[in-house]
């Protein structure tokens, strides 16, 4: 039986006096799942919570339906960790530090090393592989850690920040990277970032926390299906006749003023009805916005709630 | 997986037991220290007083020798193998695992602890207690060598020398050395480690390393002066030491503290220590 990548079952996490998470309820299955939420809405804690870091006052969680009170030596060999804050030895080696976390993660000697090459060759970091770690610019830090996140060949991949600090170009490769390990269907990925960009480009079920809450929850993939059919017009013109028009044809419309409107279409609507509405009333139609709901969209909802 | 290939495969092949992967931490650790010139000249020097030793216990097994450079018979009645030279051999042998102590344990933890290492160590199927485990190690093993596994040595070349009955009689100090070495560096051990987590720059932990034991002597001497009692002794480390091993090789000692309170005073600081290297030494920091 397949198990959910992660399930959270009323898991609660408390510093002294201070709720941090609160009862938190979810099953996650999806390959990329990204972790979404402002400054201080427990998303760090809740991945150190996973790793088995910190203890839980309430609940449980299980991640591949190892529960991570009891079985955290067995969930952490299967999990890589990328965490979020500088993590590296300065007067090691690249090589040498992702050999010994791999050895650390179980991997024989010589396995390690080999492994070590090809982790660093992969993200890129082949040529400066013999450089002390200490000697690297942030962008190499953070793919360092990437590699010693995936030297051991993970099931689950827990990316904290991973883009942090990172130039565009550095950005991209490490977002083609994420996308890259996502697409060898080997290894599930947890990704938790302030940039809503990221989770969008990678993540394919997203969960918004907020104080310690869980405020939303979504498949990304049904939400971009959900609405496709949602379209932003600017107009000149009388526009309430038209919004009239539409809205009896099934559409949800929100007049935004200065002849601008928002429509949610029916799944039968076809487009060129807006054009012949618009025609038949001399509307102009300046612009039509054709676009999906954004996270940024789904973020904001969330945030309001 | 070619590395020409550059493309990401996951790892499939066997896993080392976990019970060995304390020892990952040891060979790293080795590996750094080795690097150290200082570190070798002073290790390579610190077999000289056992070589000294060999010498004399030849030499007291072998008077004849000594007739042959025509020293006097008194003179050479005064050699002797004893309890007492092994003592001596854990007095001086315990100074320079001390000072390696102090140059070694510093650059074992706070290099992790300095740039976040610890959550990537954490992350991983090792737990804290390996960490500690695989880190003492390093130490355990180099003050070993230079402590009690040349002390049994010197107590088999003797034993080889003298003959069955004098091994016999005197087989317990060999077991008293062990012993007591053993406690020794065990407690140079956590002292170092606890240091080494709390004091992230290097130079500053090795000083405080020797200051635990100096500051420590020089404050119990001020309070045994100031209080009339003789319970400040209990901060001097070197003398609480010297007071066990004294209990150990059966020899008198003049302090005023028990053997038992010694004992004590050794496993409430391999406590405290402990207890520091518990709160340092987890995934994050707590900050208040």
């Amino acid at each position: 039986m397949d198990h959910p990548v992660i399930e959270l079952a009323g898991l609660s996490v408390r510093f002294g006096n201070r709720d941090i998470l609160k009862d938190l309820r979810v099953s996650l299955t999806g390959r990329t799942i990204g972790l979404l939420g402002p400054n201080g809405a427990g998303k760090s804690t809740l991945i150190q919570t996973l790793l088995g870091f910190v203890p839980l006052s309430g609940g449980s969680a299980s991640i591949f339906g190892h529960d991570i009170r009891h079985q955290t030596r067995e969930l952490r060999a299967l999990v890589g960790y990328m965490p979020e804050n500088d993590a590296f030895i300065a007067n090691l080696t690249a090589v040498s530090f992702i050999r010994m976390m791999g050895e650390l993660a179980g991997l024989p000697p010589e396995a390690a090393l080999e492994r070590a090459h090809e982790v660093l060759f992969y993200v890129g970091l082949g040529e400066a592989r013999y450089r002390l770690l200490g000697t690297y610019s942030l962008g190499m830090k953070q793919l360092a850690k990437l590699a010693q996140a995936i030297v051991h060949g993970p099931r689950l991949l827990i990316l904290d920040e991973p883009t942090n600090g990172l130039d565009p170009p550095a950005r991209i490769r490490m977002i083609r990277l994420i996308k890259e390990m996502k697409d060898t269907g080997r290894m599930h990925i947890v990704l938790c970032s302030h940039l809503l960009r990221d989770v969008e480009e990678t993540c394919e079920e997203v969960l918004i926390l907020k104080k310690g809450r869980i405020v939303h929850y979504s498949n990304l993939e049904e939400e971009r299906r959900a609405n496709k059919r949602f379209v932003e017009l600017e107009t000149v013109g009388e526009e309430k006749d038209f919004t009239g028009a539409l809205t009896a044809m099934g559409c949800e419309c929100v007049a935004a003023g200065f002849g601008r409107i928002k429509a949610v279409l029916p799944p039968d609507f076809e487009l060129r009805e807006i054009y012949r509405l618009a025609a038949e009333r001399d509307l102009q139609l300046r612009r039509l916005n054709y676009r999906r709901d954004t996270l940024e969209d789904i973020f904001l909802k969330a945030m309001e709630a | 997986m070619a590395v020409y290939k550059r493309t990401y495969a996951a790892y499939q092949g066997s896993f080392t037991p976990a019970w060995s992967r304390f020892m990952i931490l040891h060979r790293y650790s080795f590996a750094r220290l080795w690097q150290s010139r200082f570190l070798v000249m002073f290790f390579m020097a610190s077999f000289f007083y056992p070589l000294g030793c060999v010498a004399y216990i030849y030499l007291s097994n072998n008077l004849s020798v000594l007739s042959s450079f025509g020293i006097p018979a008194p003179l050479s009645n005064f050699l002797k193998v004893d309890s007492s030279l092994f003592l001596y051999f854990c007095w001086v042998q315990g100074a320079f695992a001390y000072l390696l102590t102090a140059f070694i344990g510093p650059s074992l933890v706070s290099p992790d602890l300095v740039n976040g290492a610890m959550p990537l160590y954490l992350c991983r199927p090792f737990s804290r207690a390996e960490y500690v485990l695989g880190k003492m190690s390093v130490l355990i093993f180099l003050l070993s060598v230079v402590t009690w596994i040349p002390g049994l040595i010197l107590f088999v070349i003797q034993a080889s020398l003298a003959g069955w009955e004098w091994t016999t009689a005197n087989a317990w100090i060999a077991g008293a050395l062990m012993l007591g070495m053993l406690v020794w560096i065990t407690v140079l051990s956590l002292i170092a480690l606890a240091v080494s987590a709390w004091v992230k720059w290097k130079i500053a932990a090795g000083g405080l390393v020797l200051g635990v034991f100096f500051a420590g002597a020089g404050f119990g001497t001020a309070l045994n002066s100031v209080m009339r009692t003789q319970y400040g002794t209990l901060l001097n480390l070197t003398q609480v030491m010297y007071t066990i091993w004294s209990q150990l090789f059966r020899v008198g000692t003049t302090e005023g503290i028990s053997a038992r309170s010694a004992w004590i005073c050794l496993a409430v600081v391999c406590a405290i220590c402990l207890w520091m290297l518990l709160k340092r030494v987890r995934p994050f920091e707590v900050v208040k």
